[in-house]
């Protein structure tokens, strides 16, 4: 990592977005705090429900309202609260200075356009070019991503395409108006692992092109976490659990969490007798645990995480944990 | 449990569908040979055949007695297709599979016998799939979400057995193999989370105390940390219950993990087979080295190196000429295009498909 001061690209603070389920409020965010940095590539992982994908889609507003909230927070991107913008405005960032790719690509593509049609549409949109010019910025697009034969290619239809390439032209058009923020929800999860590689491979040559633009990368899978991130936030029951760099978080994990879900991966290069699993099931989102979401199927627990949310606290230089282990109280136990 | 009745096991011989083979117990339970599954795609105006899809193309193999064998694979390889002929849910195209029935041998009387199941019929395939039961990948659209826990687990005893008043205590018993309580019997799948689903899959498939589970991505739709739950349960059941599996899944770490024979596969072909733990360590097929450096090793300081395989696996409608990687493999040369490598045993235990093994 270099030295030098980044400047901040995404800054949270304290969001909260609710859904409301047969007259429940299900907090799927729960008091969300995390910044990204120019020329980062910043991993959120989590099991399902966890509450990484709603993140994502609160950044760009796209929860529907409703059933589902942004009940509190501020989201600056440049410094430009986006939740204070009005939707023509937002509508202006979206694809164009924050993008998103899907997890699905056959369905987050409209299978009744072209390909080359859905990448000149923000193109056109956004950057007010012709036809004639968004064309061949598309094929050019479509050429960075490795897709052979470009100017063939670029009048299929989605189902003329394989998965991989699917998702390749996703991030044709993701990338096509030169986002400062590409957001990637479960990007490789659909694809084989040959193609992963792939993808991943190619997200990374994107990130080492582009310095002041960042990556964030939401996935359920460590491993991949590991292939591409320089940091990475953990995420559990809508909360931040743990906030590292990757080699941090791989070297040294703090939070329980974190510490069981790692051990409960096997692995490729060597092998375990026995798989250390974590005991009991994800809660449902309507029935968080009081206190620390993880304590009924943490190993470490104590009589106070039953009670108290801990806080998120900074252990070690930029390593934060919410956990109790680690403050003044559990230390002494 | 169901066995082969001596005078079903006399019909069968008389149509040729039974070999009685002399000596001692085999340790094989299945032993494939040449299996082929194609699925005829049909067009034009009159729908006629215009192809095959030639989902297993010609595989051999055999499975031990009390073994974990892992087919992996990426999509459409034909793993799951290999699994679902392996339970007659799908017929074979052409070749055998045989399965050992050592119940008469171990009573004292007879020989043991070998089956081509491939050849039986809808009642005759009845008392080998009491035997062979299978897990299903995906948990919430396997279980009839009209039925009971209790009645979901009782069903393959009802249809194998007759219906029995000690159903429910095996029923309850198993539940509680699996990890579950009694009181789970009469509730409805949906009032469950995934891996518990998983549970209630895994405590069907043994509840006629089959020989054989073949697992279809069994940990695949489930969360991490839910996932060794599960594996670690596996585990504990063949131990206690001495059942084999056959273990399919596209994940490579959970195949090492649990898997002690494993063999990988490619556009309907067999490409490298043998000990998991050779394999892993030194794979001689490219496309398992291919495969295996493509795989995220969970290590920031060590990161895959650059993927040599360009473009993705062909349709299997239209196969390549010749060995069928060769259009991605690194290393082809002139002989690839033109000849199909034969599938031969290099090592002792490893089985290649390649015509310069261990060259890559």
């Amino acid at each position: 990592m270099s030295k030098k001061k980044r400047n901040e690209l995404l800054k949270i603070e304290n969001l909260e977005t609710h859904f409301m389920i047969e007259d429940q409020k299900a907090r799927a965010v729960d008091g969300l705090d995390f910044d990204v940095f120019e020329g980062e590539f910043f991993g959120i992982v989590g099991e399902s429900g966890s509450g990484k994908s709603v993140t994502a889609l609160s950044i760009l507003r796209l929860i529907p309202d409703p059933p589902g909230k942004i009940s509190h927070g501020k989201i600056f991107f440049r410094e430009r609260d986006l939740l204070g913008l009005s939707w023509e405005e937002m509508r202006k960032i979206r694809g164009n200075e924050i993008s998103m790719v899907f997890q699905e690509p056959m369905t987050s593509l409209n299978p009744v356009f072209t390909v080359g049609v859905q990448i000149m549409e923000p193109l056109i949109i956004h950057r007010n070019m012709n036809k004639k010019n968004a064309r061949e910025e598309a094929i050019k697009m479509l050429e960075k991503v490795g897709i052979p034969s470009p100017e063939l290619r670029i009048d299929d239809y989605p189902h003329q395409f394989s998965g991989g390439m699917r998702q390749r032209a996703m991030i044709a058009i993701a990338l096509c108006c030169d986002p400062s923020l590409l957001i990637a929800d479960e990007p490789t999860t659909a694809l084989d692992v040959t193609v992963q590689a792939q993808i991943l491979e190619l997200m990374t040559e994107i990130k080492n092109k582009r310095k002041e633009s960042a990556i964030i990368l939401i996935t359920h899978d460590l491993a991949v976490i590991a292939e591409t991130c320089d940091r990475v936030m953990v995420m559990y029951c809508g909360k931040i659990q743990e906030v590292a760099s990757t080699v941090n978080l791989f070297e040294n994990p703090l939070h329980p969490y974190t510490k069981g879900l790692m051990a409960s991966i096997p692995s490729l290069t060597e092998k375990k007798k026995r798989l250390t699993a974590i005991p009991g099931n994800v809660p449902g989102i309507l029935n968080f645990p009081p206190g620390c979401p993880f304590h009924p199927r943490c190993s470490y627990r104590m009589p106070v995480c039953e009670k108290v949310v801990p806080e998120l606290l900074e252990v070690d230089k930029k390593h934060l944990v919410r956990c109790h282990l680690y403050n003044g109280e559990g230390r002494n136990q | 449990m169901t066995e082969f009745k001596k005078s079903g096991l006399n019909l069968l011989e008389g149509k040729g569908k039974l070999i009685r083979v002399k000596g001692k117990e085999k340790k094989n339970l299945l032993e494939i040979k040449d299996l082929r599954t194609y699925f005829p795609v049909l067009g034009g105006v009159f729908r006629k055949v215009i192809g095959y899809v030639k989902a297993v193309d010609g595989v051999n193999f055999s499975i031990n007695k009390g073994e974990v064998f892992g087919l992996v694979g990426e999509t459409g390889c034909g793993k799951s297709t290999i699994g679902k002929t392996l339970v007659r849910i799908l017929n074979p195209t052409s070749g055998n599979i045989f399965y050992y029935d050592n119940a008469e041998l171990k009573s004292g009387k007879g020989q043991s016998v070998k089956i081509d199941v491939s050849k039986l019929n809808r009642k005759e395939l009845m008392p080998y799939r009491s035997k062979i039961q299978m897990i299903f990948q995906d948990p919430y659209s396997s279980l009839n979400p009209r039925f009971t826990v209790g009645d979901i687990i009782e069903e393959p005893l009802t249809v194998h057995r007759g219906k029995h008043k000690e159903n429910k205590k095996v029923v309850k018993d198993l539940l509680e193999k699996v990890g579950m309580s009694e009181e789970h019997i009469y509730r409805y799948p949906h009032e469950f989370s995934g891996g518990q689903r998983q549970r209630i899959g895994i405590a069907r498939a043994l509840s006629t105390n089959p020989e054989l589970i073949i697992a279809d991505e069994p940990v695949s739709a489930l969360d991490v940390s839910i996932q060794a739950q599960v594996i670690n349960l596996m585990q504990d059941l063949q131990d206690e219950f001495k059942v084999t599996y056959i273990f399919i899944s596209h994940d490579l770490s959970v195949v090492r993990h649990i898997a002690h024979r494993i063999a990988v596969m490619y556009l309907g072909f067999i490409m490298e087979m043998g000990p998991a733990e050779e394999i892993y360590k030194n794979p001689l097929n490219p496309y398992t080295k291919v495969l295996l450096s493509a795989v995220p090793k969970g290590n920031p300081r060590k990161k895959a190196k650059k993927q040599p395989l360009r473009g993705e696996v062909p349709s299997s409608l239209h196969k390549p000429s010749g060995c069928c990687f060769h259009p991605r493999c690194p290393i082809a040369k002139d002989i690839c295009r033109k000849e199909d490598p034969v599938f031969e045993e290099k090592e002792k235990g490893v089985f290649v498909k390649c015509h310069f093994p261990g060259e890559y």
